[in-house]
């Protein structure tokens, strides 16, 4: 199904909890704020990733 | 007693508006001749600093001020979440410090520690370092290193004799680098594998990320809301308040046309 091994994707964890902090604390300056933004953040990037996964298994299925 | 001057514009638009009226009979724009005004009475009074902007901001419902820009910004890129601390923004100074540091860290510890350098050789364009070097300081000691290895090289070769500063740290491969050879580069990827790869995006993604920093520390957090989404409109006012703003808005009326009155006697 994945032509990487799984453990690759740990890789991922480190970058979206650094992205989505800075991304957040960017936009505002209060902390609870910036925390609530940077869920969402996190959140909105990782449903996107795994629709293009999602996306990309079916279209890997079909051919 | 002040004289009136009522100007009359043009109802509709016309595209030779501002041929019909040159420069010098600006102020007789429209139907209605109106005086100039005489600029030695009453001198304009014109901002000294055009292009200054306010440095104390409200984000937040909390004021920051931003002291001098320029500086916070230089500061925030030499360390990241530095220029923040300068401006008393501690808490959002070590947020920055530590994600950012901790991604570039790990990134480099990914790579071996090879996988920022500068070079800007044939076969080994390393593009990345202009993103790398968003994080400042810590990517300043490849600058160092690079000048070294090029006194070294003649004609695109490393000479023999070379030995890298700080037992490599940062230091370009050994030239020339070329893909279709076994070169140092392609032992770096050996060693590593994807980790040569993943730190060399991580250290980059630090120092884009530092980019958005610099920019906050310069003009305070970006006002544009990520989702887009909008906010649901206000709830209308009760009819009480509403009467009230009503009968503030008939007083303020009231007291124009008093002064006007005043004026006119």
């Amino acid at each position: 199904m994945i032509s990487i091994s799984p453990t690759y994707l740990l890789y991922y964890i480190p970058l979206i909890i650094t992205i989505s902090l800075v991304f957040g604390a960017t936009r505002h300056e209060n902390t609870q704020t910036i925390l609530k933004h940077a869920f969402g953040t996190a959140r909105w990037i990782t449903s996107f990733m795994a629709i293009i996964f999602l996306v990309l298994m079916a279209i890997d299925w079909m051919i | 007693m002040r004289r009136r001057v009522k100007l009359t514009y043009p109802a509709t638009f016309d595209p030779t508006f501002r041929v019909s009226f040159p420069r010098r009979s600006f102020h007789n724009v429209g139907l209605v001749e109106t005086p100039r005004p005489n600029l030695h009475k009453h001198p304009l009074k014109l901002n000294p600093f055009p292009m200054a902007k306010a440095n104390v901001i409200q984000v937040d419902s909390d004021q920051i001020d931003l002291k001098n820009r320029e500086l916070a910004a230089f500061l925030a890129w030499l360390l990241p979440g530095a220029g923040h601390f300068y401006q008393g923004r501690a808490t959002k100074g070590s947020l920055y410090l530590v994600c950012i540091m901790t991604t570039w860290m790990l990134g480099f510890a990914l790579g071996g520690g090879h996988v920022v350098y500068a070079s800007w050789q044939p076969g080994d364009k390393r593009w990345h370092y202009l993103l790398q070097a968003g994080v400042g300081a810590a990517a300043l000691p490849a600058l160092i290193q690079n000048k070294h290895i090029s006194d070294a090289t003649r004609n695109g070769e490393t000479e023999m004799g070379y030995e890298p500063m700080w037992g490599g740290f940062m230091a370009p491969p050994h030239r020339p680098v070329a893909e279709e050879q076994a070169d140092e580069v392609s032992a770096w990827y050996a060693d590593y594998g994807a980790g040569y790869e993943m730190g060399t995006w991580y250290t980059m993604i630090a120092g884009l990320m530092n980019i958005l920093v610099i920019y906050d520390a310069y003009s305070g957090p970006l006002a544009v809301p990520i989702s887009g989404r909008k906010k649901k409109p206000d709830s209308e006012p009760p009819d009480d308040e509403k009467s009230s703003g009503e009968e503030s808005d008939e007083s303020e009326t009231k007291a124009k046309a008093a002064e006007e009155t005043g004026e006119k006697s």
